[in-house]
């Protein structure tokens, strides 16, 4: 499939998401930009309501529309806008050259039907794979997953396997037709941390033997740090910060990062005797915003972040940042 | 940190065993229990947090509730300020209440829809006092004042809150009696990364100021080792260490703490390049169905024979820290023959 002269497996430019309620609008998603690049693991964090899942879901479309309606914004995959695409041929996108897996596999996982047909029937649909063929890739791909036993346990269904398992499961899922991109919202976020720590092992395994690229929501700063090449950090529906992991660790350039990063408590070195605190809530998004998300949180904030919403500033190499305060000379911006 | 020694003990939990029947058929027929807290013994220190740990269905809350009698205890003893509570009838427990309260995790749950904030502060506050009305709002505003919460919310409901606000909210409520002792079952886990640090110094500034005694039940161990003076780690129903906060962080003994621990991703990209990570194999077994012997015995990477023979007991091995392993039994005859003796049917 030709790729058109792009270097990326996915590029998102100015998404815009909006859900009309009967309490108003949520704008949940603003002019949100992000390039995948092939074999690469973006990490997206940032708070519950930030807009994560939102945007993900919209770039597969898997939003209820209404009240959900993409106002703008364009999607390349594989040289087509999924913004403008017909529903069936996302529909052949979706599950097969972009796979998925979420956060809670037992709402995704259907109850009454055993797991190996729930892996098989996508290889099925989207691969034309015969009965015997899928059940043989179903087994090598419960096998690839981590789970022992693998062709016996096609037969079972969810509720047999742990919560671990499960994710394993859909895991195995969503690699069924070899995808691209696999998006990974929160996967790990229901399991135990010794659970997790296996799922992350798998995926740095998979990473290895399939090389897929990899958006992997979570609002955990540590496994962000453990996998992800680039790291995304969302505020308030918007993009506030971009950076190679190593960088955006070392090297905060918006004030949300930054505080959030002081925020959390350490497991090993130096205990801090207090936490820093983010004072204060997360914005309402009921209008497309004229000014910083963050304003009425931040302790650098000045006149400008009242009037002007800040465009992304390039702030180092491969790295920007959504704030009109220059931490690097430490003055306001001028532009 | 916290010293133990000359603190006063406030509670005193000793074989502690919370076991759920289980009822399968049409008749509802007793089938077997599920072994949620099978025989655990420690102590709470006035003044400090006991950090509880351990991995989703291994006891936590099950421990946390039938310490505060939310539930009526299999067996085994728990003493507050020395009083017997374990089996104690309800009036007794009427008059013990005000000194005992919990802090829900959930807080958008465990607050009543329709009752507005006051009334729910409030509500403790008719059940156990005998304040008038002007009084009993002068003491929600107190309250309010102490947790952060704006006065002119008073008459708001929950869902008109956010989740920080809902679980000051519950604060307020635990505090309203004066308690003592306070049960906190992962009052931060529904919480975002930015409102924890809040709620979190919250329950610091308050226990300095009002002397309070904390469990912190939590599986976040991150903030555990902020928050707490000593930590108990629990596994499948029993406590399998029991230490100083800086040293079991440090120095973990049990091969199940050590494991613990070295899952837990730092927030630091370069602690992951030479980061030895103990990987377990499998799943916690059920509680149900424990296995023979240790029951860390199927996952445990130096599991030894007589593990899968002898159930080892918690022992202290070295000042304040408590081990239940046979790596470390002086004397295994000893440790065998105590393990030995039927300690249920
Ligand atoms: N009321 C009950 N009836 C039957 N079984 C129960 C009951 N409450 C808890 N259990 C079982 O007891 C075990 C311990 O549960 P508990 O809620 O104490 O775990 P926990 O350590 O608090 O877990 P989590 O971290 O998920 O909150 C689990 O297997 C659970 O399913
Ligand atoms: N079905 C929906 N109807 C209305 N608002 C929604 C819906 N789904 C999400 N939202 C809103 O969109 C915003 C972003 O949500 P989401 O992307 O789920 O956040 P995150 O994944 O970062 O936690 C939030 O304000 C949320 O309340
Ligand atoms: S733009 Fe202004 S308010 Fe927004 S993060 Fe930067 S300094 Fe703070
Ligand atoms: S007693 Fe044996 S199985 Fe149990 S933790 Fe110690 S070494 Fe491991
Ligand atoms: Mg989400
Ligand atoms: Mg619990």
């Amino acid at each position: 499939m030709p790729d058109g002269a792009t270097p990326f497996v996915l590029d998102v430019k100015d998404l815009k998401t909006v859900f009309r309620t009967r309490g108003g609008e949520v704008h949940a998603v603003n002019n949100v930009s992000f390039t995948l690049k092939p074999g690469e693991l973006l990490g997206v964090v940032g708070e519950s309501g930030s807009g994560k899942s939102v945007t993900m879901m919209s770039l597969i479309r898997l939003l209820p529309m209404p009240p959900a309606e993409i106002r703008g914004g364009s999607v390349m995959f594989e040289g087509q806008d999924l913004a403008r695409i017909p529903e069936e041929m996302m529909r052949a996108i979706r599950g097969a050259r972009i796979g998925m897996v979420f956060q809670d596999p037992m709402t995704s996982l259907n109850p009454v039907f055993t797991v190996g047909y729930q892996i098989m029937e996508p290889l099925r649909t989207h691969m034309g794979l015969s009965k015997a063929q899928a059940t043989t890739r179903a087994a090598e791909l419960l096998d690839l997953a981590g789970i022992p036993d693998a062709r016996r346990r096609l037969a079972d269904y969810p509720h047999q396997f742990s919560g671990g398992m499960r994710q394993r499961v859909m895991i195995a899922i969503a690699l069924a037709c070899d995808p691209k991109v696999l998006i990974a919202d929160e996967p790990t976020t229901a399991l135990d941390v010794t659970i997790q720590a296996q799922i992350l092992e798998l995926i740095k395994e998979l990473r290895q033997k399939l090389g897929m690229a990899i958006v992997w929501i979570t609002h955990d700063l540590g496994v962000i740090a453990g996998i992800a090449d680039r790291v995304m950090v969302m505020y308030g529906g918007q993009v506030v910060e971009q950076a190679p992991v190593r960088e955006l660790f070392a090297n905060p350039q918006h004030p949300y990062t930054r505080m959030l990063l002081e925020t959390v408590p350490h497991i090993r070195g130096e205990r801090a005797a207090k936490l820093r605190v983010i004072q204060g809530q997360p914005p309402i998004l009921s209008r497309a915003p004229d000014s910083c998300p963050f304003r009425a949180r931040c302790p650098q904030a000045f006149d400008r972040c009242a009037h002007e919403n800040p465009a992304r500033f390039d702030v180092g190499p491969a790295h920007d940042a959504a704030c009109f305060w220059d931490f690097k000379t430490g003055a306001k911006r001028d532009v | 940190m916290f010293d133990t020694s000359g603190a006063k003990k406030l509670v005193e939990v000793r074989d502690l065993t919370m076991h759920f029947p289980i009822r399968t058929g049409l008749l509802r027929r007793l089938t077997g229990s599920v072994k949620a807290v099978d025989g655990v013994s420690f102590d709470i220190y006035e003044g400090e947090t006991l950090g509880l740990v351990g991995e989703s269905g291994c006891g936590k809350s099950s421990c946390g509730r039938a310490i505060l009698r939310l539930y009526d205890p299999t067996a085994g003893s728990i003493r507050l300020e020395g009083e017997e509570i374990a089996h104690a009838p309800f009036d007794k427990l009427r008059r013990l209440r005000p000194k005992m309260q919990m802090v829900f995790q959930d807080p958008q749950a465990s607050l009543n829809p329709r009752m507005t904030v006051a009334g729910i502060i409030g509500e403790p506050l008719m059940e156990h006092t005998k304040l008038n009305a002007a009084k009993r709002l002068e003491r929600i505003y107190e309250l309010m004042d102490a947790v952060g919460l704006n006065r002119e919310f008073a008459n708001r409901y929950p869902h008109e809150f956010s989740g920080g606000q809902r679980q000051r909210i519950g604060i307020a409520r635990a505090l309203a009696l004066n308690p003592k002792f306070i049960v906190c079952d992962e009052p931060i886990a529904a919480l975002d990364v930015s409102i924890q640090a809040q709620v979190v110094n919250l329950l610091e500034e308050l226990q300095d100021r009002l002397g309070l005694t904390y469990l912190f039940i939590s599986h976040d161990l991150s903030m555990v080792r902020h928050i707490a003076d000593r930590v108990a780690v629990m596994y499948l129903g029993r406590v399998v260490e029991l230490a100083p906060r800086d040293a079991l962080f440090a120095d973990p003994m049990h091969p199940y703490t050590t494991a613990l621990l070295s899952a837990v991703p730092e927030p630091d990209p370069a602690s992951h390049d030479d980061a030895e990570r103990i990987i377990l194999q499998g799943d916690v077994p059920s509680p149900a169905n424990p296995p023979k012997g240790c029951n860390f015995c199927t996952r445990c990477p130096r599991v030894m024979e007589i593990c899968r023979q002898i159930d080892p007991v918690i022992r202290e091995i070295a000042p304040g820290r408590h081990v239940a392993c046979h790596l470390y039994a002086e004397d295994t005859h000893k440790t065998a023959a105590h393990a030995a003796q039927p300690t249920e049917v």
